[in-house]
């Protein structure tokens, strides 16, 4: 490989004088993996001294080929996939996935599941901004908001896990709706957790908002003007710090964004501090959506049918092992994250009643053979979901800006192609004009800000 | 996704502009499409984004389709996704590159400083070049990689053989430390 070139700058400047130093610019490695840069990613700094004359960014590292295992493998089958895009908000990254099969197929899910998707989406933006902003302050050499804002985050991630059965490998929603309705008090637990997430956020707040090395470390530093940032395709918090309150959510309502109420926090000069600032207030918008969209959605929380003996999943697997089928048909099954829980008396309130795409209800899989047979349907290789020939693309706001997927679909069970808009690659394409004139320790500063996910970065 | 108005004006606009290079229009769940030939479409993109009727000022996404599988014909296909956020619209502009065997469109670097890294990327995944563009080299694979990954006749599970040890060159002259 040949070693980047910096034309602007000029090698060596040789002063022959005696008596006097020979000023040269210095060619600084960072990464693939530094220790104090969370993700894998190489910057090559050119150095006068510690200020940054000019930087290469190389990327790839990571680079699992997510869109070529997209065309090996049926619709349904790539959400695991999806949810290693962005590992610290895989929920956001299923749902525009789900979206865009949805779209392809032009079939639509049902209300309770547009709020399902809502609420987890906001839960992943909260997870996220918490995890960004940890991580930059613990960067910067702050430990004590890190642990209070991890502490914050596991609050969320229990409820995720006890919604979903994982904490970051998620694969919670499907094409046509979600895999199991909400168990029962999850939203009364929610809403308790993200009283216990304010109190940390305000900790947090306390620590670092007027403290005078985070704002010394912080303010006027990796800034990006409005329009620098709008022409490189910047999206999210980023764009927003800049002063452009564009936001995917306000412009181009999905789901039900447009009956929630929520602002759309904008910085002013689009430096670190701004970036800090708009995650923060960002996060206290989410707690609010989150707050109404309980309140709104509709069907209420699941209660099990008494009269229909509920058994709990791992229960109705052993019994459909032994052949006690007939059984199953008057008995409904509690919602259970370790199997796919989505039973008779929920399913149709979280997915769509499309037979062609949604998966069953467990009892007909495991309890008659129309259910059997479509089932299996649905998970054999090359039968399952199969859109009609054509290309769409959706773009939902994800934590850190535009998520984009372009699907085209030739009309068999696999995708043709899919195409995935990752909003921190535009972000880390304008990533060396925003360090450039800065000093190397605020490189670690601007990186932590921006926040790369390598996943996604380089899929 | 909602449009903020209807853009067959665009279409109506563009086709005045670029004549009989508009090859097709259509529109699939509500996303407008423009195919234009390879030789307008630098004129065209300059023309979507300049003009104050369309005015589309970002672009939030270019990649490629290997149509090699559909048996069409040029094989490559580079798909642009435009956004106005003053007409609050989208558009998807496509464009064919012409020879199969050396498929070369222009860049649009110089309309959308947004294109550099997706440009490289389509280079680097399909093996389309792009003419004018500032630093085509690969960005997602390793330089020696052989071959195009997302191309339709590139195997999914092709090995690539090692690559010798690459020295990382700490400076370029032997001034650091």
């Amino acid at each position: 490989m040949n070693p980047p070139t910096f034309p602007s700058i000029p090698v060596e400047t040789t002063p022959s004088v005696p008596g006097t130093l020979t000023q040269r610019v210095m060619l600084l490695n960072m990464g693939p993996s530094h220790p104090a840069m969370h993700g894998v990613i190489r910057i090559v700094l050119a150095l006068d001294g510690e200020r940054v004359e000019d930087a290469d960014i190389e990327i790839g590292y990571l680079h699992r080929a997510f869109e070529k295992e997209c065309e090996v493998v049926g619709w349904g089958q790539a959400f695991p996939y999806t949810d290693r895009l962005n590992y610290v908000s895989p929920l956001i990254n299923n749902v525009c996935y789900a979206m865009g099969v949805e779209k392809l197929l032009d079939i639509h899910p049902t209300e309770r599941c547009a709020y399902i998707r809502v609420i987890i989406s906001e839960i992943s933006r909260i997870t996220d901004h918490l995890t960004c902003i940890a991580a930059c302050a613990m960067e910067m050499g702050a430990m004590t908001p890190f642990i209070y804002l991890m502490k914050a985050r596991e609050y969320l991630y229990e409820l995720v896990e006890e919604l979903t059965g994982a904490r970051l490998t998620v694969s919670y929603v499907r094409v046509g709706g979600v895999k199991a309705d909400l168990p029962a008090g999850w939203l009364e637990r929610l809403d308790k957790a993200l009283d216990l997430v304010a109190i940390e956020m305000e900790e947090v707040d306390r620590l670092l908002t007027r403290n005078r090395i985070f704002i010394d470390r912080t303010k006027n530093v990796g800034k990006v003007s409005s329009d620098v940032a709008w022409s490189l395709g910047f999206t999210g918090p980023v764009l927003r710090s800049t002063g452009r309150a564009r936001d995917l959510r306000k412009d181009e309502p999905y789901l039900v964004y447009d009956r929630l109420d929520f602002d759309v926090p904008v910085g002013t000069v689009g430096d670190n501090y701004d970036r800090y600032l708009v995650r923060m207030e960002e996060m206290r918008q989410s707690t609010r959506l989150i707050r109404q969209a309980i309140r709104q959605i509709p069907g209420g929380a699941v209660q099990v049918d008494a009269a229909g003996h509920p058994l709990t999943g791992a229960q109705m697997v052993d019994a459909a092992k032994m052949g006690m089928t007939a059984d199953l048909l008057l008995r409904t099954v509690r919602p259970d994250p370790t199997l796919e829980g989505t039973d008779k008396t929920s399913a149709h309130r979280v997915n769509a009643p499309d037979k062609t795409t949604v998966l069953p209800p467990k009892e007909d899989t495991y309890g008659n053979i129309e259910g059997l047979m479509n089932h299996f349907m649905l998970i054999m290789e090359g039968e399952g979901i199969k859109p009609p020939p054509g290309e769409i693309y959706i773009a939902n706001e994800a934590a850190n800006g535009e998520l984009g997927f372009y699907m085209v679909s030739d009309g068999s069970g696999r995708a043709y192609r899919v195409h995935c808009r990752p909003p921190c690659y535009y972000l880390m394409q304008g990533m060396d004009r925003m360090i450039k004139g800065d000093m190397i320790a605020d490189v670690i500063a601007t990186f932590g800000t921006i926040n790369m996910i390598a996943g996604e970065l380089d899929r | 996704m909602t449009n903020g108005d209807s853009s067959y004006p665009v279409t109506e606009r563009l086709r005045a502009r670029c004549g009989d290079g508009v090859i097709e229009c259509h529109a699939h769940r509500g996303d407008e499409t423009i195919v234009v030939r390879a030789d307008c479409y630098h004129q065209a993109v300059q023309f979507l984004h300049d003009d104050p009727e369309c005015d589309f000022d970002f672009l939030s996404d270019l990649t490629a389709v290997d149509r090699w599988k559909l048996r069409q014909s040029p094989r490559f296909e580079i798909i642009l996704h435009l956004y106005s956020s003053r007409r609050n619209a989208r558009i998807r502009l496509k464009t064919r590159a012409q020879d199969d065997a050396a498929p070369t469109v222009d860049s649009i670097v110089d309309v959308y400083p947004a294109a550099n890294w997706p440009e490289r990327e389509v280079w680097d995944m399909f093996g389309v070049r792009f003419a004018g563009h500032p630093n085509l080299k690969r960005i997602l694979m390793y330089e020696e990689f052989v071959g195009h990954p997302l191309r339709k006749d590139y195997p999914v599970n092709k090995r690539q053989p090692l690559v010798e040890e690459r020295h990382i060159p700490d400076d370029r002259a032997g001034m650091m430390f």
